[in-house]
């Protein structure tokens, strides 16, 4: 399939579902009516759905509901011999079970094993794929709750956590995963609870091909942002990922939740426009980075690649440059980390791209629910400036931007860059770590910057050509995914506690409009220069480099 | 008018007054840096550089490399090393010399407070004390000649006082006791009569201490503005930090380990010094603005309020129109032409010493073109005063009797004279009292000449100035004590956005808090004790010189002209507060960009030679492109403090055009001039040995 037409089919797809999706998901958040279906949840679980929650406990409840989400996945690892459906495959080392414990309730699904020989299909279904839809959920809840805080006024309170993650999971994530998989399977995605099949391979010796449970996981894995494959080649493995049309679906399944939620934010925000403009930012620098890309990939000048005609070293023949590189750019935009493509063997510019779309904080789109909520919080950045600059104190949507809201902010934003800068600094210095890189110079540490980003932002794909079995690795990155998930969540959180309690503001001409292209620009710009400015030095030493040797 | 216009005209020489003492501080002097170079040295106290996050990383950074440079000395590490140095002094200059402005404003105030002796009203008689030892409630006499030994109100008598110590103007000001001109300030001196003052601070919180605290910046404390905006700046630092940080494990992976020199180098460059560095002086000087045009503020919040000011109150009397109702139209009935009534309504005010009175020979003048003076002749004629029973005034010349006054009163007077009023008449006087206006008739003898219309008159320029506030977003509402039919007349005048007409003090009040349930800030003037509870209760509140003691206790600032117009101001410097910090922190981290292109190259031209496709300026060396950034750096800082202590050209205008015009000055222009800055300072720096 022509890239062009690739690309065209994919925002046609994202067109139509977006007011739909956005307006459905709106509703999910603010009605009132609970489905008979939640309600028994509810009971079992004895919450209140009625009751509204402080922040503080809002957030508890999402610490609290991650916490025992990561002692539970670790739990069922350890015991994998217990459970039906394991192959043999035995317990999961500690190690690897800490590391993917984290990984996959922090929505990063880093996978530091080999999935086809190492997870049985139990701890697959029972454990990574339920992680896959409540992780999600979690993201989007968060962003709800920070969404209220500038629609209500005068209160303490931002909403239900339990409400909203049963909400997320029963009403859009289920549904639409359902749907996918089976719209993936008719298109030759393979399901089955079979551990493999033998087969006589055409030299006569004979090998054992794994299956999986696969398109369910791999709805849900896109759909969710997760990016965590039942199969070591991820996206690139033919069961996962047959042919150009799945291949399109996958990359349509990964952006349709974070594209939506402009609209439901825009839709609760009370004018479309807020949404819009936020969509604009994201599609501006998406769409840029997906041609740097594209052109890196196009046009690269390794001699091997230019009789290829163009990189196709690490790539799917039937995928080709524009899937290739319109995959990447989709998966590493919204910290998804699903891959269809060695992106170690992108040429400079482009794995430069795909590490540095991980480095704008994961908003162009982002993740689900995370992406909405880390624009936003370069909005209240990119406001506060815009406000000083026309001679108020800074506004967004009728919300002071004053010291608490400031704070809030610069934690959500300093938590990524602190993780990523002093875990690849750290990693790069010690001895123990150095010498498991398979490339020097700059690619090597393009490779071990990959690594952190991915963690950092939750992205979970991984430039590989480095091995991250070594404890080391397995605990840095394991403790950046913690904490480049949780202490935003954090801030955000109290920042919507603290907006929520502020009164709203009435608009007057002195308002600096939110809804026009001035404050895209503003906006798209903070984002731009803010990553820039912090990671160029790194940046400087991998792939600008390598891009300009 | 426009507004800079207006800012312009009130912009105080900057020679000191003569007798007051007062400096006015007005354009930035060049010679100011010398002058506080002193202080600028003295700051470099840890303990005071502790108080700024950024400026304290430069200090600590500029120790390391001097440790450095005086280790193993090279041209390089010492040239870094004294331009951190640099670095740092020009944070200190520029609060210094926004301090010293203040300074000297507060020692020619502290002249004025000499200890002064009281007399002390005591059971039996007075006492002498010294005015240090007067307590709140005790009553104090003061004669003519005598300064005033404490902050108070006037409990009894009357004086004309000379407060120029206090405001600069030299024409003394009538104080009484009783109303709302009975506040009088310690420090000023009484010129006639005697009054008896009951003393309302305590010693050591007068209203000219609190006045010496303010201008010395003594008392202050960081707006929530500037500690947000300070996290912002802190949290900026934090990140370069890391990236620095990081950078040498980076650095050293791809075998080029950096000197320390190098990278302090870097990250004193890339975190936001610039403005780090103006922050306190940009503060300073926003207070200190407002000092200029004689306003006192008690809290740089305040200041800051007055920018976010959405609903703007205002006084109908005295502040939207002129304080008395002038004549501006005249009716002649009958047979009289106007010019017959002109000259009947000029002769009967030629005595007339009233306000009103003047302002109909003013209009006969200038319509019809007759003498201003009384002639000789005129002079001849015999005035009859107003007085309460005859409600009428007018003169009696060359056997004329001419009156004018209530449509009543002359009504009354003609019928005695066998005279009947037409009905024309009642018809002119009943519209122009509909139209919110006050008739006076105007006869001779028996017969009715026409009527003069005395109205409101909006001062000129209001309109606009209404206009540019509603451009800026602020709403106006006028207050008035007039009935609704005439206030609504005024009003449309004026064009202010509301009314509240027939307004009591609780009026007032009620509306405040209303527009501040609706989340809106609310700024308002008043001067008298009625006024202080909503003085108090508004966001801004702005009390007048001359009212009492209460109403200036209870605002947040004091106008020392007693110029209620002066609100419109006031809101103007508090967003150019604002503004300026935005721009220069916009200002600041654009400049980064260009400070990567000159270092990253240069530190990494060994190991990665292709990165010198970075160096789009030809920077002539790795140590001079470094250097070359960090003086820039440096020099940026000197450049700006002008604009610092100025303010950013405000104009008012929509929030959108004023973005895009500071994003295109201080964004586009904060990337595009370190690159041109850099090139021409690299261009002398290549001339350093050892570069």
């Amino acid at each position: 399939m022509p890239g062009l037409l690739q690309l065209g089919l994919l925002l046609v797809a994202l067109a139509v579902v977006y007011k739909p999706l956005g307006d459905h998901m709106a509703k999910v958040y603010s009605s009132e009516k609970h489905w008979r279906v939640e309600k028994a949840v509810y009971r079992v679980t004895r919450v209140d759905p009625g009751s509204q929650q402080h922040w503080k406990t809002y957030a508890s409840a999402v610490l609290g509901f991650s916490a025992v989400s990561v002692i539970l996945l670790f739990l069922l690892q350890r015991l994998q011999s217990l459970l039906p459906l394991d192959f043999g495959r035995g317990p999961v080392p500690v190690g690897v079970a800490f590391n993917t414990a984290i990984s996959f309730v922090t929505n990063t699904n880093w996978q530091s094993y080999v999935p086809e020989s190492t997870m049985g299909h139990t701890v697959q279904m029972v454990g990574l794929t339920v992680q896959n839809f409540l992780s999600a959920a979690v993201g989007m809840a968060v962003a709800v709750a920070l969404v209220r805080g500038f629609t209500r006024s005068g209160t303490d309170r931002i909403g239900n956590f339990w409400v909203d993650l049963v909400r997320g999971t029963i009403r859009v994530l289920l549904p639409m995963a359902f749907i996918s998989a089976i719209v993936l399977v008719a298109l030759g995605v393979t399901m089955s609870l079979k551990s493999g099949v033998d087969v006589v391979n055409p030299d006569g010796s004979s090998s054992t091909i794994a299956l999986a449970p696969t398109a369910s996981q791999e709805a849900i894995k896109e759909l969710g942002t997760n990016g965590g494959g039942v199969f070591n080649a991820n996206s690139a493995h033919p069961f996962e990922n047959p042919n150009g049309w799945t291949n399109l679906v996958e990359i349509f399944l990964i952006m349709v939740i974070p594209v939506s939620l402009t609209r439901t934010f825009g839709v609760l925000a009370g004018n479309r426009r807020h949404g819009y403009v936020l969509l604009s930012v994201m599609g501006a620098i998406w769409g840029a980075m997906l041609a740097v890309i594209w052109w890196a990939e196009a046009h690269p000048n390794g001699p091997a690649a230019l009789l290829a005609g163009a990189a196709m070293e690490g790539k799917e023949q039937r995928f080709g440059i524009a899937g290739s590189a319109l995959f990447a750019n989709a998966t590493t935009g919204t910290s998804t980390g699903a891959v269809n493509a060695m992106h170690d063997s992108f040429t400079g510019l482009g794995g430069g791209g795909t590490i540095l779309n991980m480095l704008f904080g994961e908003l162009t789109p982002g993740g689900v629910g995370t992406g909405l909520y880390s624009i936003l919080i370069m909005a209240v950045i990119a406001m506060f400036l815009a406000g000083l600059m026309v001679g108020r104190t800074p506004e967004y949507l009728g919300k002071k931007l004053g010291r608490r809201e400031v704070t809030c902010a610069a934690i959500a934003m300093l938590a990524m860059p602190t993780v990523v800068l002093l875990g690849a600094g750290a990693a790069l210095v010690l001895p123990a770590t150095t010498g498991v890189l398979n490339n020097p110079g700059e690619h090597g540490l393009s490779e071990v910057l990959y690594a952190y980003a991915s963690a950092g932002n939750n992205n979970g794909s991984a430039f590989a050509g480095i091995t991250v079995t070594s404890d080391w690795f397995q605990t840095t990155l394991g403790l950046c995914m913690l904490f480049g998930r949780f202490i935003p969540i954090l801030a955000v959180l109290c920042l919507a506690g603290s907006l929520a309690a502020q009164k709203t503001v009435p608009r007057t001409a002195g308002t600096l409009p939110t809804t026009g292209p001035l404050f895209a620009t503003m906006l798209g710009g903070t984002v731009v220069l803010v990553a820039a400015l912090t990671f160029i030095p790194a940046l400087a030493l991998g792939p600008i480099a390598e891009a300009l040797a | 008018m426009t507004t800079t216009e207006t800012l312009r005209h009130t912009e105080p020489e900057a020679a000191p007054t003569a007798n007051t003492g007062r400096v006015g501080a007005g354009v930035f002097n060049p010679r100011q840096l010398l002058t506080s170079l002193p202080d600028a040295l003295r700051k470099l106290d840890p303990r005071h550089q502790a108080r700024n996050p950024v400026m304290f990383v430069v200090w600590v950074g500029s120790l390391l490399v001097t440790v450095f440079a005086v280790a193993e000395p090279s041209g390089f590490t010492i040239a870094v090393a004294i331009w951190l140095w640099f670095t740092v002094l020009f944070a200190n200059l520029a609060e210094a010399v926004a301090e010293g402005r203040g300074k000297a404003q507060a020692e020619s105030l502290r002249r004025t407070k000499r200890d002064t002796m009281a007399r002390r009203l005591v059971e039996g008689g007075e006492e002498l004390v010294s005015g240090a030892l007067l307590r709140v409630g005790d009553r104090v006499v003061v004669e003519a000649g005598e300064v005033i030994p404490g902050d108070g109100d006037i409990v009894e008598g009357i004086a004309t006082v000379d407060e120029s110590a206090i405001t600069g103007e030299s024409a003394p000001v009538i104080r009484e006791s009783g109303g709302d001109r009975s506040a009088v300030t310690g420090g000023t001196t009484v010129l006639s009569d005697r009054i008896v003052v009951q003393i309302a601070t305590k010693p050591g919180e007068s209203f000219v201490d609190r006045m010496i605290a303010l201008v010395e910046g003594a008392q202050r404390q960081k707006t929530p503005n500037e500690i947000a905006l300070t996290i912002l700046l802190s949290t900026l630092t934090i990140i370069f930090l890391l990236a620095v940080v990081a950078l040498q494990p980076m650095s050293t992976y791809s075998g080029s380990r950096q000197s320390v020199t190098v990278l302090t180098a870097l990250l004193v460059c890339l975190i936001p010094t610039t403005i780090g560095a103006l922050l306190s002086a940009i503060g300073i000087a926003g207070m200190d603005r407002l000092v200029q045009r004689n306003v006192l503020a008690t809290s740089g919040r305040a200041v800051e309020a007055a920018g976010d000011v959405s609903t703007l109150l205002l006084d109908k009397t005295g502040t939207i129109t002129f304080g008395n109702r002038r004549a501006t139209e005249l009716f002649p009935v009958g047979t009289a032409t106007a010019a017959d009534l002109a000259a009947a309504a000029r002769l009967s005010s030629l005595a007339d010493g009233t306000p009103e009175g003047r302002s109909i020979v003013e209009l006969c003048v200038a319509e019809h073109g007759l003498p201003a003076e009384p002639t000789q002749a005129e002079r001849a004629g015999e005035s009859v005063p107003f007085t309460a029973q005859t409600r009428m005034s007018g003169i009696d010349i060359g056997g004329r009797q001419i009156r004018k006054g209530a449509a009543s009163a002359v009504r009354a007077w003609v019928g005695e004279q066998g005279g009947v009023v037409p009905d024309e008449v009642h018809e002119i006087v009943d519209r122009i009292a509909a139209e919110g206006g006050t008739p006076l008739v105007v006869a001779e003898g028996p017969v009715v000449r026409g009527v003069v219309r005395l109205s409101d008159v909006v001062k000129p320029g209001m309109r606009e100035r209404f206009a540019e506030l509603r451009a800026m977003g602020i709403r106006t509402v006028m207050i008035t004590g007039d009935n609704a039919l005439t206030a609504k007349a005024i009003a449309g005048q004026a064009g202010v956005d509301d009314f509240l007409a027939e307004a009591k003090p609780e009026d007032k009040m009620a509306l405040i808090r209303k527009e501040q349930e609706g989340g809106r800030l609310v700024a308002m003037t008043g001067d008298g004790t009625n006024d202080a509870p909503a003085l108090a209760q508004a966001d801004v509140g702005v009390a007048m010189n001359s009212g009492t003691m209460a109403a200036k206790e209870a605002g947040n600032m004091v106008d020392l002209d007693s110029d209620p117009t002066k609100l419109i101001e006031v809101v103007e410097i508090g967003k150019q507060l604002l503004i300026t910090r935005g721009a220069l922190t916009t200002f600041s981290i654009a400049n980064d960009l260009a400070k990567y292109f000159a270092i990253l190259p240069a530190m990494f031209a060994a190991v990665y030679p292709q990165l010198d496709k970075l160096n789009i300026t030809h920077l002539h060396s790795p140590n001079s492109a470094i250097l070359s950034a960090v003086i820039f750096n440096a020099l940026v800082i000197v450049g700006l403090i002008p604009l610092a202590l100025r303010g950013v050209r405000y104009r008012p205008a929509g929030a959108q055009a004023l973005l895009r015009r500071n994003l295109l000055v201080y964004g586009l222009g904060g990337i595009v001039t370190p690159f041109a800055g850099i090139w021409l300072i690299d261009l002398l720096v290549r001339l350093l040995p050892g570069m």
